[in-house]
C-alpha cells in the first residue's frame, strides 16, 4: 500500500474504511471482534443481576442505598455525547476533512476522560462508604461489570489519543482511514453497554 | 457317552452365559442394573427404552456400512473405476431426518413424564391432622469426607449409614457443609447433587430388605469430586420393614436418656470422654452440624470411616492416623495414643449398638 | 525473504519460525505444540490407569491423582485437541479456499504464542507442586476451597490459552468471509473450511463466557472477590452455568472439525462427491447452533427442577438428528464409491461405527431421569472418550496422515500407519467400551482408587490394558513420524492420486505465497472437475502472475505473550510476594508497550516479485 498517494475530496472513496483489503478484513473482523465482546458483556451482565444485593447475613449495602442518579445521568449524558462527536468525526473522515475530523475526534477523547474521571470519583466515593470490591458478591459483581466497562472506556481513551499523536501530520489516506473508523465502532460499542448498564444497573437499581 | 458330554457341555455352556448375564449385571448392592426401588425402576425402564431405540440405529447405519465396505471396494472395482458423482437424495435425506424424529420422540415424552414424576416433591410438606408429616424426611449434610443423616420429625442424627423403612416414599434434604458432594445410591435410584448454598429435595423409594444383601446394607458414593478422598467418601444404606424402623428410631431415640454413670464407666468410655467427645456424640437424639460423625450406631456398622473393614484393627489404625486412610479428611490423628487405650476406645466403640 | 532457497544458520531458522507469519508454518507450530502437550496428557492417561489397574492400588497419591486427571482433561481438551484442529485449519483452510494467507497473519502468530505461553503456564505449575486438582470442570466450591497456587495456574493459564483461541476464532472467520478465491462461494467450499467456520463461529461466542468466569475465579481466588462465596452471598452454580455455556459449545468446536476431516478423506478415498453436500453444510450449522442450547444437560443432578430438566433434554436429544444425517451422509457417499482402503480412510470408516456409539449413549444420556442414573459415573466418562477418541482423536489422525505430504512434502510410511490404527482402534474400544459397564455397576468417574469386591476389579484391568495398547499405538506413530522424517522422499501435488480440492492442486509443501495466481473455481470439488475434463494440473488460474503483496514477519507476537506469561505469575504471587505486584504490572506493560508498538509502527508488508514468481513456476516446470 502506498503512504505517500495523495487524495482530494473527489478522488477520496465513498467508504474509505473499507476500500483497501487490509481495511475491509479489519472491518470485517471488528464487527465479529465486538459480537464476541457483547457475549462477554452479557454474560456479566447476567451474573451481576443474578448477584444483586447478595452479600454476607446482614450486608447492609443495597442498590438503593448506593447509587445517585445525578451523577450517573451526568455521565451517560458525557459518553451519549462523545458518541455524538465520534460521528460527527467520521463524517468529516469520509470528507476528506482531516482537520475537523481531528478536532470532533479530540472532543470525544476530552467527553470520554470526562467520564472517566467521573467513574473513578463514584468508585472512590463507594469505596469510602465500605462497598469494596471484597465486601460482598454483589460489590464483586458491581465492580467487575461497571469496572470491564469503565476499563473498555479507558483503553479507547489511550487508542484514540497514541492513533491522533501518530497521525498527527500524514493527513488521511487509506492505510490511517480504517483505523479511525474502527475507533469509531468501537466508542459506539461501549457508549451502547453503558445505555445498558444505566438501564440495568442504576435505573433498575434505584427505582425496581 | 458322547451325548451325555455333550449335554453336559451343553448345560456348561448355558451356566456360563447365565453368569456372564448375570455378573454384566454387576453387584446387587450398588448396581443400577438390579433397581431395588421404584425410582430406580423408572430409571432402569428409561435405559432399556433407550438402549433398544439406540441399537436400532446402530445396527441400521452397521448394516448399510458393511455392505458398502463389501461391495464397493476399489481392489474389486478396479483401479480405473470412476464411480458416478451423486450429489444426493432429496427423498434419503427426509428419511433420515424424520425417522430419527420419531425414535427421539419416543424418549423424549417418557423422558419427560419422568422428568416430573421424579421431581415431584410436593408430598414433602403434607401434614395430617395434628400437624405431624405424613411422610419420612430425611436430612442429608454431606461433609469432607462423610454424610450426616438427620430425621427431624423424630429428633435424631446419624452418620454413614442410612437408615430407611421400605415400601414408601423417603424424602430427602440435600446440603453440602464445606464443598459440592453429590448423594448417590446406585441401586435406589439416581443422584442428586448437594449444592453448598440451596437444599436439594428428592424422593427415593425402598423396596428389598438390605438383610438379603452380601453385606446386609446398600451402597452409597459421592459422586461429585469433591478433594483428595472423594472415592472414599461411601456410605451404606439399610432398609428394613416400617415396623423394624421404628423400632429402631426408638432405640435411637433411647440412646439420648442413658445417663452417664460415673462410676460404671469403663475405661474406653473414660478416654473417649476425654479424647473424642469434643467432635463425636454418641447419642443420636439431636440435629445436624456436629463436627464429626455421630457414633451412637457405631457397633452396628458395616464400615469404619466408609470403606474400611469394621473390626477393631481397622479401627486402631484408623484413629491413630485418619490421613494415612483418608487424606484430607478433618479427623485428628492420635498417634501418640498408647495401644492399650486405642484397644479400650475400640472396645467401647464396638460395642455402641441400637440394634443389638 | 524472497522465494530463493538458501542454507541458513539454526539462528536464523529459529528466527524465521519465532516471528513467522506464515500461516501454514503457524499451522504447523500448532501441531507440534498441540502434539507435545497430546503425549504429556496421554502419559497422564497412562498414569490414571495404571493408578486403577488394581482395587487399593497406590500407584499414586489420592491427591496427586486429582491433580493427574486435572491436568490430563485440561490439556487434553485446551492444548491438544484444540490447538492440533486450529493447525489443520491454519494450513489447510487457506489452501482449500485459494486464499495466499489467513485476513490477519499478525493475529494468527499472537493467537499461536497465547496458546504456547498458555499451556506453558499451565505445566509449570507441575514444576512448582502446585498443581490444578478441582478436574478439568474446577467446579467452584472445590477450586475456591483448593489450597495453594494449583487453581491459579488454570485459571490463568486458560485465560491466555483462551484469548489465543478467540483470535485464531476470529481470524479463520474474516478469511473465510473475505479471501475466499474467485468462484469459490459459500455452497463450493469444501466441508472442512465449512466446519472450521462454524467451530470459528462457535468459538467467537462461546469463549467470551470462558474469559469472564475465569476471572471470576481469578478474582475469587487472588483478588478477594466473592463471587462464588456463598457465605459472601455468592453463588457456585454460576460458574456451572458459565463454564457449560462455554464447555458444551466447546465440545462442537472439537467434533465439527474432525466431521470436517473425514468429509474430506470420505469423498477422496471413496471417490465419490460427497453425498448430501447441501444437507451436509446445513447439519453443520445446525449442530454449531443447537451446540449453544443444550449446555444444562451438564447439570441435570445441580437440582434446576424439572422444567429446566425437560426442556433441556428435549434439545439435547435434537441434536442427534443433524448428526445423524451426516452419519448417514458419510455411509451413503461410501455407497457406489470405490473405496480404497488407505490409513486416513482406515481412521474414517471406524470413525463412522466409533462415533455412533459415543452418539447414542450421548442421546441416553440426554434423558434426564437416566442421567440421574449415569451423571458421574464411569459411563460418562465412556461416553465422552467415545465421542472425544472415537471422533476428534480418529480425525487428528486421519488428518495427519491425510495432510503430512501436503504439509511436509513427503509421506507418512503407510503399513506403520496402519499398524498404529490397529493398535489405537482396538485399544481404544478395549479402554471405554467395558467402561459403560463400570458405569452401570455404579463406579463413580474421578475415584483415585475402589475398594475390592465390588465386581469392578476385571473391567478396570481391561480398560487399564487398552489403554496401553493405545499408548504403543501413538508410539508407533512417533516411530514413524521420525522415519519418515529421516528418508525424506519427496512427492507431488496430489500424493493420494484422488485429489479433489485446491490444496491438492499445488506443490507440497506450497510455496510461501500459497498460488502463483489465485485459482479460479468452478463448482464443488473443483480439482476433481478440472481433471476430469481433461485438465491435469486441476488448476485454472483467475489472473495473470503478478506481483503478490505479503506479510512481514513479527516477534512483537511473541513477546505481547510472553508478557502475559510473566504477569500471570505476578498476579498469583501479588498477595504473598514483594515482587508480585510489580511483576504483574511490567508482565502487563511488556504486552501493552508490545502492542502499542504495533500500532504506532507502519508494517505494510512487501511484494513478491512477478519475475521472482516466474522463474518459481519455471524451476517446477510447468504451472501451478
Amino acid at each position: 500500500m502506498d503512504l505517500n498517494k495523495k487524495f482530494t475530496p473527489e478522488t477520496w472513496p465513498d467508504h474509505p474504511e473499507r476500500a483497501t483489503h487490509e481495511a475491509k478484513n479489519k472491518f470485517v473482523g471488528f464487527w465479529l471482534f465486538l459480537g464476541g465482546e457483547t457475549v462477554l458483556f452479557a454474560t456479566l451482565f447476567a451474573t451481576y443481576i443474578a448477584l444483586k444485593n447478595k452479600g454476607p447475613a446482614g450486608y447492609e449495602h443495597t442498590t438503593q442505598e448506593l447509587f445517585e442518579l445525578p451523577l450517573v445521568f451526568v455521565m451517560t449524558m458525557l459518553l451519549l455525547t462523545s458518541s455524538l462527536t465520534s460521528v460527527y468525526a467520521m463524517y468529516h473522515m469520509k470528507n476528506f476533512n482531516f482537520k475537523k475530523m481531528q478536532l470532533w475526534l479530540a472532543i470525544t477523547a476530552l467527553l470520554g476522560l470526562g467520564f472517566i474521571g467521573l467513574e473513578v470519583y463514584e468508585f472512590v466515593h463507594y469505596v469510602k462508604e465500605g462497598f469494596t470490591f471484597d465486601s460482598s458478591a454483589f460489590s464483586s459483581a458491581f465492580f467487575t461489570l461497571v469496572g470491564t466497562h469503565g476499563f473498555h472506556v479507558a483503553i479507547g481513551l489511550v487508542w484514540i489519543t497514541l492513533l491522533l499523536i501518530r497521525n498527527a501530520k500524514r493527513g488521511l489516506n487509506l492505510y490511517n482511514a480504517s483505523k479511525y473508523y474502527t475507533f469509531s465502532l468501537y466508542w459506539h460499542f461501549i457508549d451502547v453497554v453503558w445505555v445498558f448498564i444505566f438501564t440495568v444497573v442504576y435505573l433498575m437499581g434505584v427505582i425496581g | 457317552m458322547m451325548m451325555k458330554g455333550l449335554k453336559k457341555w451343553r448345560l456348561f455352556s448355558l451356566l456360563a452365559a447365565v453368569t456372564v448375564f448375570l455378573a454384566g449385571c454387576g453387584q446387587e448392592q450398588l448396581s443400577i442394573l438390579l433397581p431395588a426401588g421404584q425410582v430406580g425402576k423408572d430409571q432402569f425402564n428409561l435405559l432399556i427404552l433407550s438402549s433398544v431405540i439406540m441399537l436400532i440405529v446402530i445396527i441400521v447405519v452397521v448394516i448399510i456400512y458393511v455392505i458398502a465396505l463389501i461391495r464397493f471396494r476399489r481392489s474389486k472395482l478396479g483401479e480405473d473405476h470412476i464411480p458416478k458423482q451423486t450429489e444426493g437424495s432429496h427423498i434419503l435425506e427426509l428419511v433420515w431426518t424424520v425417522v430419527p424424529i420419531l425414535l427421539i420422540l419416543v424418549l423424549a415424552v417418557p423422558t419427560v413424564y419422568y422428568t416430573y414424576k421424579l421431581g415431584n416433591v410436593t408430598a414433602m410438606d403434607a401434614v395430617d391432622e395434628e400437624g405431624n408429616t405424613e411422610n419420612l424426611v430425611v436430612d442429608v449434610t454431606a461433609k469432607l469426607f462423610w454424610w450426616e443423616f438427620e430425621y427431624p420429625e423424630l429428633g435424631i442424627v446419624t452418620a454413614q449409614e442410612l437408615v430407611v423403612p421400605m415400601d414408601e416414599k423417603v424424602y430427602f434434604n440435600l446440603i453440602a457443609a464445606d464443598v459440592k458432594h453429590s448423594f448417590w445410591i446406585p441401586a435406589v435410584g439416581g443422584k442428586l447433587d448437594t449444592n453448598v448454598e440451596n437444599v436439594n429435595k428428592f424422593y427415593l423409594s425402598f423396596e428389598k430388605d438390605s438383610k438379603d444383601l452380601k453385606d446386609g446394607v446398600f451402597y452409597g458414593k459421592c459422586a461429585e469430586l469433591c478433594g483428595p478422598s472423594h472415592a472414599l467418601m461411601d456410605f451404606k444404606v439399610k432398609t428394613m420393614p416400617r415396623a423394624e424402623f421404628d423400632t429402631w428410631v426408638t432405640a435411637m431415640q433411647a440412646t439420648g436418656e442413658e445417663t452417664t454413670d460415673v462410676a460404671a464407666v469403663g475405661q474406653g468410655e473414660e478416654l473417649f470422654q476425654q479424647s473424642c467427645i469434643a467432635c463425636h456424640a454418641t447419642s443420636a437424639v439431636g440435629e445436624t452440624g456436629a463436627i464429626g460423625p455421630n457414633l451412637a450406631t457405631f457397633g452396628d456398622r458395616n464400615r469404619i470411616a466408609g470403606f474400611m473393614d469394621h473390626d477393631k484393627e481397622s479401627l486402631k489404625e484408623w484413629i491413630k492416623d485418619p490421613q494415612k486412610y483418608k487424606p484430607g479428611n478433618k479427623m485428628q490423628s492420635f498417634g501418640d495414643m498408647s495401644d492399650e487405650d486405642l484397644d479400650a476406645i475400640a472396645e467401647y466403640l464396638m460395642g455402641l449398638s441400637v440394634e443389638k | 525473504m524472497s522465494s530463493v532457497a538458501q542454507k541458513r544458520g539454526f539462528g536464523a531458522t529459529l528466527w524465521d519460525w519465532l516471528t513467522t507469519v506464515d500461516h501454514k508454518k503457524i499451522g504447523i507450530l500448532y501441531l507440534l505444540g498441540g502434539g507435545i502437550f497430546f503425549v504429556i496428557g496421554g502419559i497422564e492417561a497412562l498414569i490414571i490407569r495404571i493408578q486403577l489397574l488394581k482395587p487399593n492400588n497406590d500407584f499414586v497419591s489420592a491427591g496427586l491423582f486429582n491433580e493427574i486427571i486435572t491436568m490430563h482433561g485440561t490439556t487434553m481438551i485446551f492444548l491438544a485437541a484444540m490447538p492440533i484442529l486450529i493447525g489443520f485449519m491454519n494450513v489447510v483452510m487457506p489452501l482449500q479456499i485459494g486464499a495466499r494467507d489467513v485476513a490477519f497473519p499478525f493475529l494468527n502468530s499472537l493467537g499461536f504464542w497465547m496458546f504456547f505461553f498458555g499451556g506453558l503456564f499451565l505445566n509449570v505449575s507441575w514444576l512448582f507442586g502446585q498443581v490444578p486438582d478441582a478436574g478439568w470442570t474446577s467446579y467452584a466450591s472445590l477450586s475456591i476451597a483448593s489450597e495453594g497456587h494449583g487453581i491459579d495456574f488454570y485459571a490463568i493459564g486458560l485465560q491466555i490459552a483462551g484469548g489465543g483461541t478467540l483470535i485464531g476464532g476470529i481470524n479463520f472467520l474474516v478469511t473465510i468471509i473475505t479471501m475466499r478465491a474467485p468462484g469459490m462461494t459459500y455452497m463450493r467450499m469444501p466441508l472442512f473450511s465449512w466446519t472450521t467456520l462454524v467451530a470459528s463461529a462457535m468459538i467467537l461466542f462461546a469463549f467470551p463466557p470462558l474469559t469472564v468466569g475465569l476471572f471470576f475465579l481469578t478474582f475469587d481466588r487472588m483478588f478477594g472477590g466473592n463471587f462464588f462465596d456463598h457465605t459472601m452471598g455468592g453463588n457456585t452454580i454460576i460458574w456451572e452455568h458459565i463454564f457449560w455455556i462455554f464447555g458444551h459449545p466447546e465440545v462442537y468446536i472439537l467434533i465439527l472439525p474432525a466431521f470436517g476431516i473425514f468429509s474430506e478423506i470420505i469423498p477422496m478415498f471413496s471417490r465419490k462427491r460427497l453425498f448430501g453436500y447441501a444437507a451436509m453444510v446445513f447439519a453443520t450449522v445446525l449442530i454449531g447452533f443447537l451446540g449453544f442450547m443444550v449446555w444444562a444437560h451438564h447439570m441435570f443432578t445441580v437440582g434446576l427442577g424439572p422444567t429446566a430438566n425437560a426442556i433441556f433434554s428435549v434439545s439435547t436429544m435434537a441434536i442427534a438428528i443433524p448428526t445423524g444425517v451426516k452419519i448417514f451422509n458419510w455411509l451413503l457417499t461410501m455407497w457406489g464409491g470405490s473405496i480404497k482402503m488407505t490409513t486416513p480412510m482406515l481412521y474414517a470408516i471406524s470413525f463412522i461405527p466409533s462415533f455412533v456409539m459415543g452418539g447414542v449413549t450421548g442421546v441416553m444420556l440426554g434423558s434426564a431421569p437416566l442421567d440421574y442414573q449415569l451423571h458421574d459415573t464411569y459411563f460418562v466418562i465412556a461416553h465422552f472418550h467415545y465421542v472425544i477418541v472415537g471422533g476428534v482423536v480418529l480425525g487428528i489422525l486421519a488428518g495427519t496422515h491425510y495432510w503430512w505430504p501436503k504439509m511436509f512434502g513427503t509421506m507418512l510410511n503407510e503399513p506403520l500407519g496402519k499398524i498404529t490404527f490397529a493398535l489405537f482402534l482396538i485399544g481404544f474400544h478395549m479402554t471405554f467400551l467395558i467402561q459403560h459397564w463400570l458405569g452401570f455397576w455404579g463406579m463413580p468417574r474421578r475415584v483415585f482408587t475402589f475398594m475390592d469386591g465390588q465386581g469392578w476389579n476385571l473391567a478396570n484391568v481391561i480398560s487399564s490394558v487398552g489403554a496401553l495398547l493405545m499408548g504403543l499405538g501413538i508410539l508407533v506413530l512417533i516411530i514413524n513420524i521420525i522415519i519418515t522424517s529421516v528418508k525424506n522422499v519427496r512427492v507431488g501435488n496430489d500424493p493420494w492420486g484422488d485429489g479433489r480440492t485446491l490444496e491438492w492442486a499445488i506443490e507440497s509443501p506450497p510455496k510461501f505465497y500459497n498460488f502463483a495466481q489465485t485459482p479460479l473455481v468452478r463448482g464443488l470439488d473443483t480439482v476433481w472437475i478440472e481433471k476430469m475434463e481433461g485438465n491435469k494440473s486441476g488448476f485454472t488460474a483467475a489472473e495473470p502472475v503478478q506481483d503478490i503483496h505479503m506479510p512481514n514477519g513479527s516477534i512483537i507476537p511473541m513477546i505481547m505473550s510472553f508478557g502475559l506469561f510473566i504477569g500471570g505469575f505476578g498476579a498469583m504471587f501479588h498477595a504473598e510476594e514483594a515482587w508480585g505486584l510489580p511483576l504483574l504490572i511490567f508482565g502487563l506493560f511488556v504486552t501493552f508497550a508490545s502492542m502499542a508498538t504495533r500500532s504506532l509502527k507502519d508494517d505494510l508488508g512487501y511484494y513478491v516479485k512477478k519475475a521472482d514468481i516466474e522463474r518459481d513456476l519455471k524451476q517446477k516446470g510447468g504451472r501451478n
